[in-house]
């Protein structure tokens, strides 16, 4: 078998690899050195990731199980310090590996510009993720200020995701307007004001003279004498090509890597180069379209093959949530001719230029709907002489009525590009799901790639999957929280924090729900949320809680409700038991029971009796149990070493300390904990949400149990010396969970879902982090923990316990 | 008499009931569940589920329906059909504003 060595895992050796497996995966012994100590990953979603609306794992393109699979030997975080091409070896700094054929995939290395302080701790750049990491740990303090160089594409990706993170960030720009390249000044005037709205400050015309600061980064000081205080700067004002390799290793290099359209190295055949470090006849490559092509054609060759690599015009898309942007090919070229479309009301812009009756460039703001189609123009070169009265307002404006956005897709040829970054057109999609008999995004992505890289035409790609499969598709890759919304319950959790979302009607209208308000599966997620994410202004829609939540009390099968006192940790007295024995007497109540949480239910009580109830129960000390609360219900205990021979702690204690410190926060589904105080565990803590088990040296914390529905024993996540820290270990994670799981998902589902390592990652190995999730469950407390009892014996809500109207049967006759 | 009129009975001002919500009125031995819109459309339905007698009053109101506390029957509320698969009604009233003012007709006696 051949040996290919591959020096860098981007995502165009990367793509590279699928291909070449795909073609013949036996064809080489493949190694795949890489300096980032980690595989390939989808680079073009780091600002979702930096501005927290995706994790990195959910953007790993290759795992260890697909290198493995694959047969790769991997060199992650080991840097190639030579290629010998004599002997053709590459040398590592683990030792050297003989290739047949060598791939340079080295991409490109950040531009710095040359001033003084350049090397201060606290200047990054922003290429991968351990850029993307050291910004995100930046803006954990609190009041830290940014400054951004570089008012390009990754420059603002950077700004806004980290303004998202609640920096202070100004951006610096050499040019007169914003993303000069791909923007003419009044798309760039328009982005400029939709930044500065999200709280970006962005100066223009502004030339960087020196980084400030003694042993770390304090400021940026600008040419004319400006200075800005600054806790990061994000240096991105361009990259080039990395070619040190390359160079050292006597191959002829341009400002990249001089490569023939065959992807090889002009003075070694067996070299090839791929990416964002290659020079095709002085053209640079930086989008990930022409990688993709690139990576292409070289699979082929490798092969055996003759295949060439032509560019193509690009379309440019600013992956900023909430900003529609979108730039397409020539609008610098002379002798042009523009229509030019101004909506101030609306916030649009758009530019369309021509030449010859050929559309050669297309500037987008505000509405980009059209983006697609006006870039095919663009690229075929199509005479446009007879519609170019209504061209400006889109595909829908020609050949007379306007088309639903359904037709339009319909309308497109069979080689219209839907995706950009992978370059897939119509005519490709169609055909996958129609052979391949594809019903699912996930198939369609797995398949064509199409979406697959940014996902900005999911939309696009699930419109033509509806075409094509009609009723048979459900646009539900991700299960729909219901059928008011395709958006799943993860997607519209984290969009409620990007977009800020504070009110339901902010999120149905944002989030653009299909029905005008809800219905009753997610207006109980979305008040949930809302409660849980805004605790302090946020206010509590109570017609969109369940019944149960909204008066206080369990509905029964005949329209009664149930009672159930909150008794602390189980422990009661002579003179509670007396105000409940008082209490079913005077309102006859006609049966009392235990429950399974160590308390009394008092059951069979008429609506209008319940404050009444209330107010004796609450005359005698008694709060809410919350035994019908999406939130925390008990906490049972034994008795501990207060009585029990074997006791090892005070676990009563512990129990009562937890229930009153807990009492009133609402959950995604209901939390149930128990406290044993010795491995004997007569609480029978091993199936609760979460439970102790206390021993002689201390604590041990379980979590994820269940004996409902389903039974299962709990996982342990740790055990600690100390009350104080078995307290905030089970807070912390109670609001990991609060912020994490989907409604109505009990803690063992959401644990089993994200996994358990991943929790004792967050709560047990990041101190810094539970202490966070602690702090944010105590704020919310301030606002949770009010006897809703009480609120209601002194009028609140008095309407809901009280007939309107009583009409007398004759009255009516 | 022959003569079929609706006796219209005055329960209540629209401001009683809470928007997306419900009150009851007491009727002899049977609960009227009346309810207030998202839009302030006022409707009346027997409350009792078709399915197993749910107080609908006690429900979560959306669009032109209600979901029953019990079971999650959406049942409509202009004409008390049961939605989507399910089947069966609970009866409807008439009901109308008048200068705020919320207007029930008990029937034909």
């Amino acid at each position: 078998m051949q040996k290919l060595v591959i020096i860098g895992a981007g995502m165009a050796s990367g793509r590279l690899l699928e291909h070449l497996f795909e073609l013949d995966p036996d064809a080489f012994d493949v190694t795949l050195f890489n300096a980032e100590p980690r595989g390939n990953y989808n680079r073009i979603m780091l600002s979702p990731v930096l501005s927290g609306e995706k994790s990195y794992e959910e953007i790993i393109t290759h795992d260890e199980d697909w290198y493995a699979r694959n047969n790769v030997a991997c060199r992650f975080g080991e840097h190639v310090t030579k290629i010998d091409r004599e002997r053709k070896v590459v040398v590592g700094e683990n030792g050297e590996v003989p290739y047949d054929k060598l791939v340079i995939a080295t991409g490109s290395a950040p531009f710095i510009i040359p001033v003084e302080g350049r090397n201060l701790p606290g200047v990054v750049t922003y290429r991968d993720l351990d850029d993307t990491n050291a910004m995100i740990e930046a803006s954990g303090k609190p009041g830290a200020k940014a400054v951004v160089i570089g008012g390009g594409l990754l420059g603002l990706e950077a700004a806004a995701g980290l303004r998202l993170r609640g920096m202070d960030v100004s951006v610096i720009h050499l040019s007169g307007h914003l993303m000069e390249r791909q923007l003419d000044e009044a798309a760039g005037y328009l982005l400029k004001r939709d930044l500065e709205r999200r709280g970006i400050k962005v100066h223009c015309n502004s030339s960087t003279a020196a980084i400030l600061g003694d042993d770390r980064v304090e400021g940026v000081l600008l040419e004319d004498d400006t200075a800005f205080q600054a806790d990061l700067v994000v240096m991105a004002v361009g990259i080039r090509p990395e070619t040190r390799l390359a160079v050292d290793a006597g191959l002829e290099v341009a400002r990249g890597v001089s490569i023939t359209p065959q992807m090889q190295t002009l003075n070694d055949p067996d070299v090839y180069a791929v990416g964002e470090c290659v020079d095709l006849d002085g053209m640079l490559f930086g989008l990930v379209a022409p990688l993709y092509d690139q990576a292409k054609v070289l699979a082929e060759n490798l092969l055996g093959g003759e295949a060439t690599f032509v560019p193509k015009d690009l379309a440019t898309k600013l992956k900023v949530t909430g900003i529609d942007l979108y730039s397409a090919g020539d609008f610098s070229a002379e002798d042009r001719e523009e229509i030019v479309l101004r909506d101030a009301a609306a916030a649009v812009y758009k530019r369309l230029v021509l030449k010859d009756n050929r559309l050669i460039g297309a500037v987008m703001y505000g509405d980009t709907a059209d983006g697609a189609w006006f870039f095919d123009l663009v690229k075929n070169g199509a005479d446009i002489s007879e519609m170019r009265e209504t061209l400006i307002f889109g595909q829908a404006y020609q050949g007379g009525t306007p088309l639903d956005p359904m037709a339009a897709v319909a309308a497109l040829p069979d080689d219209a590009e839907i995706c950009g970054c992978n370059g897939v057109c119509k005519g490709k999609i169609v055909n996958a799901i129609t052979e391949k008999g594809l019903t699912g995004l996930d198939d369609v992505r797995a398949h064509t790639k199409a979406s697959a890289s940014c996902g900005a035409c999911t939309g696009l790609v699930e419109q033509l999957m509806s075409l094509t499969l009609g009723d048979a598709f459900s646009p539900a890759a991700v299960q729909p929280m219901c059928g008011c919304t395709d958006l799943g319950h993860d997607d519209v959790r984290r969009l409620i924090l990007a977009k800020e979302l504070k009110s339901i009607d902010a999120v149905m209208q944002e989030l653009e729900w299909k029905t005008s308000c809800g219905c009753a599966k997610c207006r109980p997620a979305l008040n949930y949320y809302l409660v849980c994410d805004w605790p302090d202004e946020y206010a509590d829609d109570y017609q969109s809680r369940f019944i149960n939540e909204r008066v206080h009390a369990n509905v029964q099968k005949d329209g009664t409700y149930s009672v159930v006192p909150r008794m602390w940790g189980g422990v009661t007295s002579s003179k509670e038991l007396r105000a409940i024995a008082d209490v079913v007497d005077k309102f006859n109540i006609p049966t009392v029971k235990c429950t399974g949480g160590q308390r009394i239910d008092m059951l069979g009580i008429r609506k209008e009796d319940l404050p009444a109830v209330w107010a004796d129960l609450g005359e005698a000390g008694f709060v809410s149990g919350h035994a019908y609360a999406k939130g925390l219900r008990t906490v049972k205990t034994c008795v501990g070493n207060d009585w029990c021979r074997f006791g090892t702690q005070d676990s009563t204690g512990l129990g009562i300390r937890l229930e009153k410190f807990m009492w009133g926060s609402w959950t995604p589904a209901k939390v149930k904990l128990a406290v044993s105080g010795c491995p004997r565990n007569c609480a029978e803590a091993t199936c609760k949400d979460v439970g102790v088990i206390c021993v002689d040296s201390g604590f041990e914390i379980h979590f994820a149990g269940a004996a409902g529905l389903e039974i299962k024993g709990t996982e342990v996540l740790c055990q600690v010396r100390t009350e104080d820290e078995a307290l905030e270990y089970i807070v912390a994670l109670t609001q990991m969970y609060r912020e994490q799981a989907r409604y109505l998902e009990r803690i063992y589902k959401w644990a089993k879902r994200i996994g358990y390592d991943e929790v004792r990652r967050q709560i047990v190995d990041d101190p810094e982090r539970r202490r966070h999730f602690f702090d944010r469950f105590v704020f919310s407390q301030k606002f949770a923990q009010v006897d809703p009892w009480s609120e209601r014996v002194s009028g609140k809500d008095k309407h809901e316990f009280r007939p309107m109207a009583i009409v007398p049967k004759e009255a009516a006759e | 008499m022959n003569v079929q009129t609706q006796n219209w009975v005055a329960v209540g001002v629209l401001e009683d009931i809470p928007r997306r919500g419900a009150r009851c009125v007491s009727y002899g031995a049977m609960t009227i569940a009346v309810f207030r819109t998202e839009n302030d459309r006022v409707f009346a339905l027997e409350d009792k589920c078709p399915h197993r007698n749910g107080p609908l009053s006690q429900g979560i109101v959306h669009d032109g329906c209600v979901t029953c506390p019990l079971h999650n029957w959406v049942i409509s509320l202009e004409t008390g059909q049961a939605q989507g698969t399910d089947e069966g009604a609970t009866a409807s009233f008439p009901v109308k504003l008048e200068g705020g003012r919320i207007l029930l007709s008990l029937g034909r006696a």
